[in-house]
């Protein structure tokens, strides 16, 4: 189990980018994590990857506080982050040099297998689709078994027809290991479509706001009514996150700007 | 690549990709050929036809003559082993040091404050202006000239790979960490491969300055060598022969040039550049 225990973060140049942020994952649960810019989702997911750390609280996997990556931890960014000097099949396999070659090669073809990228396996990543590279971050984050896999806005580059396609593969392969998922995004019917329980999360300093559990069967109807209920649910939500802050609302822009990565 | 407005006109014609394909692959590089070949062809005529005596600028067959007398009696072969043997002293010592000093101003900031600024400095004085004082130090014999030649091949070495270290891509790195890489193991799979084509590229220069600083080292006093080929030919008037010597010069520069490229080129095939064809 993943839990968060008042975790904070303020950085050197003083932005609070964090405050009190506490919550469980059970395993094999997804969590999204919405929220306008600046509202510190993505330090929070950096803080559980173990790629800053926390000012403030502590990050707890199965009982152990996590300081830095974690071997059961992984992680897709916002790009593909692809190594553009390594094979598609060699990128996958990135995080596998410690397995014995036999045992690497298969997990790395059932991977190109299951990502339908099989024929793509000598390519270079510059001979990709954005799509395309994207399912391979997605892979290569997924092959050493993590228990948690953490999701920084994973598909917010890419067009709405490969958006909705890659969502659908995400949760195929998750099935078959059913990982703790957490997911930052700024897209609500993404977050309603993956996700069990949606966290809203409120700007500066970055803190939860809202816990809405959407109870959807999967798979998921997105023209259905509740679909659609859940979806107003997570906007009303977000627009009341915001609304608290409408008073200051000139010096907001410059610093969601200058938070936003 | 296509030809630009060639394509289109091209693409009319029925047989269009074939003969594409034949003029892209033979007859673009010819073209490159025709000004030289027109003007040497021309320069024959010309002394052949007396209209000019040749004798400060000697004619394509005359040079060649010269050029084969040359070889045929050693003398090409031993001054070019000499000149080869300090380009490859000079050209490991400098690339040895740049890289080594590049490295580490490259990846530790604290070391580039220490550092840089002095060699920065150091960069600025023309390398030619060290000639009397390695003169003074290390005698006028081999080791004078090999150090010039070091000096020569280190500054372009050492920028390129402080630069290339400086600005690998700060979210590779990140991926890295997140798979837990040791630093060797950063080093070994992300850092290196990295910088990989910008040190290929300060490699080649490097190896450029080296061979025009063994020519200015040559001139400061040896008794053999292509640079001393240089010289005798001017001191006893023989232009031929001092052509002949740039044109084993221009040989050999090109060719470990394209040694560097030959041997680097399968390391670097995941390269996203534009023009994968033309060296």
């Amino acid at each position: 189990m993943l839990q968060l225990e008042g975790v904070g973060k303020t950085y050197p140049n003083g932005a609070h980018a964090l405050e009190g942020v506490s919550f469980a994952v059970e395993p094999g649960e997804i969590v999204a994590i919405v929220g306008g810019s600046g509202c510190g989702k993505s330090t929070m997911l950096r803080a559980i990857a173990g790629l800053d750390t926390p000012s403030r609280g502590r990050v707890v996997l199965d009982g152990a506080t996590v300081t830095a990556p974690h071997e059961k931890i992984g992680i897709v960014f916002q790009e593909p982050r692809l190594l553009p000097w390594l094979s598609v099949a060699d990128n996958i396999g990135f995080g596998l040099e410690h397995l014995p070659k036999a045992e690497r090669v298969a997990r790395i073809g059932e991977a190109l297998r299951r990502v339908g990228l099989a024929e793509k396996a000598r390519a270079w990543p510059r001979e990709l689709s954005g799509g395309q590279a994207q399912r391979v971050a997605i892979a290569r984050a997924l092959v050493p078994r993590p228990e948690v896999l953490l999701l920084d806005e994973p598909f917010s580059a890419l067009d709405a027809f490969t958006r909705a396609d890659l969502q659908e593969h995400l949760l195929d392969l998750w099935a078959d290991l059913r990982p703790t998922l957490i997911l930052v995004t700024h897209d609500v019917e993404e977050a309603v479509v993956l996700a069990d329980r949606i966290y809203v999360m409120k700007p500066r300093p970055g803190r939860l706001f809202e816990e809405i559990v959407t109870g959807l069967p999967r798979p998921r109807d997105r023209q259905s009514v509740r679909f659609e209920t859940a979806k107003k649910q997570v906007l009303a939500a977000l627009d009341r996150s915001l609304a608290r802050n409408s008073r200051d609302k000139a010096d907001e822009a410059p610093a969601g700007a200058g938070m936003w990565w | 690549m296509s030809v630009g407005g060639m394509s289109i006109a091209a693409d009319d014609i029925e047989a269009a990709p074939a003969q594409r394909a034949a003029w892209t692959r033979y007859a673009k590089p010819v073209l490159g050929l025709i000004v030289p070949v027109v003007l040497a062809v021309g320069w024959e005529l010309a002394v052949r036809f007396g209209l000019s005596n040749g004798r400060l600028v000697p004619p394509p067959s005359v040079i060649y003559a010269t050029f084969m007398e040359l070889a045929r009696a050693g003398e090409l072969q031993r001054h070019a082993a000499a000149t080869v043997a300090r380009v490859a002293a000079g050209f490991g010592l400098g690339v040895a040091a740049g890289t080594v000093l590049g490295a580490v101003t490259g990846y530790s900031s604290l070391t580039r404050r220490l550092l840089d600024p002095t060699l920065q400095a150091l960069r600025a004085i023309p390398s030619i202006a060290w000639v009397p004082l390695f003169i003074l130090w290390l005698g006028i014999f081999e080791a004078s000239k090999v150090t010039l030649i070091a000096v020569g091949v280190f500054f372009p070495v050492y920028l390129g790979v402080m630069g290339a270290v400086v600005s690998v891509d700060r979210k590779i790195v990140e991926v890295g960490r997140a798979f837990r890489l040791s630093g060797a193991g950063m080093i070994r799979r992300i850092l290196l491969p990295a910088v990989l084509p910008s040190y290929v590229v300060a490699l080649r220069s490097g190896l450029g300055l080296g061979w025009m600083f063994v020519v200015a080292a040559e001139f400061m006093g040896a008794s053999e060598g292509l640079g001393f080929l240089l010289v005798d030919g001017q001191q006893l008037g023989k232009p031929a022969q001092i052509v002949a010597a740039i044109v084993a010069f221009a040989v050999l520069g090109k060719l470990t040039d394209w040694l560097i490229v030959g041997l680097t080129a399968p390391l670097l095939r995941w390269e996203d550049r534009a023009r994968h064809t033309e060296a």
